[in-house]
């Protein structure tokens, strides 16, 4: 079965987005292959092209590079950083991070929309990380996003799929891959998110921050993986707070529409009540 | 002696901006008693999950210092969590040792007979060449607080030389008005620090007798004013050692960061960690702010603000540097001099402001990161002016 990850006009097989900027670079290597990983976001202000420490010495060939604008408080400063990563070579596709909020670090969705119209003119293909709002995201996709990248949780939380419901609506009513991006803490909730219908996951500090890196990012590809399955198998129903009688409710409503109203079926001889 | 944000206090030439800053953060002072916290009030705040002034207050408290280990643990992963293992490494380049001000802790006091020197524009070129050369990305100007050596155009100067080297140019330059800042923002530079010193005004105003510096609640008011003038992160600090209780200090340098971000929540944050070290002028060491207490101040930022960034001084030892970026810290200086004409020795040097405890270079500092499973970040800055 074909099953391809669709952004713009590429196809990618894995789902797990991984990004970068948290752990070590030497580590770069072994946690892309581990993962499966074939998108790999970076900072472009962490790009120190041709000087010391620089990320991009460390990103294997075969990955796709998705560099981010953060740093950017406004859609000019976006579109100047998406500028600078197409002069590096990273390519067209950029997830636009466009942030006015030093504590929580959360997206201003309002700028975000700007910053998509101005790099969709400019021809690049951008994929907004935002606060999961419809509207918004309806307003991205008109002007011109290739992905939606709602945040689970605050960025660097963990504390996983805080606004699932809200994701959920916009995996419903929006025509266009939704990546969740931040605040995903573990495995489990990759899974999750997977299985609600979200297109692909994208982690960094949960794999950043366990005890062995490269193995976390194994974990993560499985539970990405596993989600997907479980999505495309159709999930069963989940029962709420009670358990459900397996007899129908409805079973006394004759089998056929002429039923209703029709002679009457003589009455039951062994029926204790009779009227 | 309470000194209020009113014009009575300013020198003609000094903006008012009439803020509520300060009077927030001395009344927040007034009611600030580390005594009465106990264990508990620590241990509520460890178990925050967003920390508010009260919790800060109990985690600079006595009570906190028997739970530095549990403290040092959360604020370890806090760290991580917002910065993964990244530390953004800088230098700081001393432009001029011209001062105004008769701080009575500072080696560039002006009553001091120190040698005085101050770069012309190709000594300022050569010194920034000879810097970045070593691969650094992110620099901070400084210079001693004198207006008539050290002017705006001067400065300004400087920041356009860094400009053609460096992504990040940070200031730590004698105050000014919001139209100064703008007039240096314009010329590239995005970061402004200004250490308050001591936020006690009776204190303060034993310690600087004479010169603009004299003025509290100008100094007070800078990272505002930078702010206003378009920058886009700001920087605190406290000398600690100066007021007799380090922890008011701290709990007032915290507070100013917390209130100012409330009301720019775009302005990045960032602390410096000075404590009294010797030098020319003061020789015996200041024993009152000692190294756990240090690493206390910083976790307590951590954990309070979470975001922001924490700089380590060259002040203090190697050892410790190293300690703390592995818990709380995520900028470090390498290869620093803070001697005029230091980086490159374009002519006599004139004499720095303190003495240097942790004097390895560029490659080492890089080195010792690495060997901690730590990553040097050399540039994480893009002008919006390119």
């Amino acid at each position: 079965m074909q099953d391809d990850l669709v952004i713009g006009s590429k196809r990618f097989k894995s789902r797990f987005i991984l990004g970068s900027g948290k752990f070590s670079l030497e580590m770069t290597d072994k946690v892309i292959r581990n993962g499966g990983v074939e998108i790999a976001t970076l900072a472009v202000r962490r790009v120190n092209s041709g000087g010391r420490e620089n990320v991009l010495d460390y990103m294997p060939k075969e990955v796709t590079l998705l560099p981010n604008t953060s740093g950017a408080r406004n859609a000019e400063e976006a579109l100047t950083i998406a500028r600078l990563a197409r002069e590096l070579g990273c390519g067209d596709m950029i997830k636009i991070e466009v942030v006015r909020d030093s504590r929580y670090l959360l997206p201003d969705n309002a700028e975000t929309v700007k910053a998509v119209k101005l790099l969709a003119d400019d021809g690049f293909v951008p994929m907004p990380y935002m606060m999961p709002d419809l509207s918004a995201a309806r307003s991205m996709a008109d002007a011109g996003a290739a992905a939606i990248m709602p945040l689970a949780a605050p960025i660097g939380s963990n504390r996983g799929l805080l606004t699932k419901d809200f994701i959920k609506m916009m995996v419903e009513e929006i025509d266009l891959p939704i990546i969740v991006d931040a605040g995903i803490g573990r495995p489990s909730q990759a899974c999750e998110a997977m299985e609600m219908g979200c297109a692909a996951v994208m982690a960094n500090t949960a794999i950043a921050t366990a005890s062995d890196v490269p193995a976390m990012a194994s974990a993560f590809k499985m539970a990405i993986e596993a989600g997907r399955m479980a999505y495309l198998s159709g999930p069963g129903r989940v029962l709420e707070d009670r358990g459900e009688a397996s007899s129908p409710l409805t079973g006394f409503l004759g089998e056929r529409d002429e039923d209703e109203g029709g002679p009457r079926r003589p009455a039951p001889v062994d029926g204790a009540h009779r009227d | 002696m309470r000194t209020r944000a009113d014009r009575a206090d300013l020198l003609p030439w000094m903006e008012h901006i009439g803020t509520d800053v300060m009077d927030k953060v001395l009344d927040a002072d007034s009611r600030f008693d580390p005594s009465r916290y106990d264990e508990g009030d620590v241990r509520r705040a460890l178990g925050s999950e967003r920390l508010g002034p009260e919790d800060f207050g109990a985690l600079l408290s006595p009570a906190a210092e028997g739970m530095i280990e549990d403290i040092a643990k959360k604020a370890k992963t806090v760290t991580r969590d917002h910065f993964g293992n990244s530390v953004t490494m800088f230098t700081p380049i001393y432009t001029s040792n011209y001062c105004d001000n008769s701080c009575r802790y500072c080696g560039f006091n002006r009553n001091n007979d120190i040698l005085r020197a101050r770069l012309d524009p190709d000594e300022v070129e050569t010194e920034m060449r000879s810097i970045a050369s070593t691969g650094l990305t992110d620099i901070l100007i400084l210079t001693g607080e004198s207006r008539s050596f050290s002017d705006l155009e001067y400065i300004g100067m400087c920041v356009e030389s860094a400009k053609r080297h460096f992504s990040s140019i940070g200031m730590e330059v004698y105050p000014v008005n919001s139209d100064e800042y703008r007039f240096l923002h314009e010329r590239g530079a995005d970061y402004v620090t200004v250490f308050q010193e001591t936020y006690d005004p009776e204190t303060y105003a034993s310690f600087h007798p004479a010169g603009p510096k004299r003025v509290f609640s100008y100094r007070f008011n800078a990272q505002e004013r930078a702010l206003m003038g378009g920058m886009r992160g700001v920087g605190f600090a406290a000398l600690l050692g100066l007021r007799n209780d380090w922890r008011k200090d701290a709990f007032c340098c915290g507070m100013h960061a917390y209130l100012l971000q409330r009301k720019y929540p775009h302005a990045e944050i960032a602390f410096s960690l000075p404590r009294l070290r010797p030098c020319s002028a003061h020789k015996e060491d200041d024993v009152s702010v000692s190294e756990r207490n240090l690493l206390q101040v910083a976790m307590a930022y951590r954990l309070f603000m979470p975001f922001a960034s924490e700089t380590i001084s060259t002040r203090e030892l190697p050892r410790f540097r190293d300690g703390i970026v592995n818990i709380c810290a995520t900028k470090i200086s390498a290869g620093s001099s803070v001697e005029i004409g230091g980086h490159s020795d374009v002519k006599d040097k004139g004499d720095g402001q303190f003495e240097l405890s942790d004097t390895r270079s560029v490659e080492e500092v890089r080195d010792a990161l690495i060997g901690m499973g730590l990553q040097p970040v050399f540039n994480d800055y893009v002008r919006s002016d390119r």
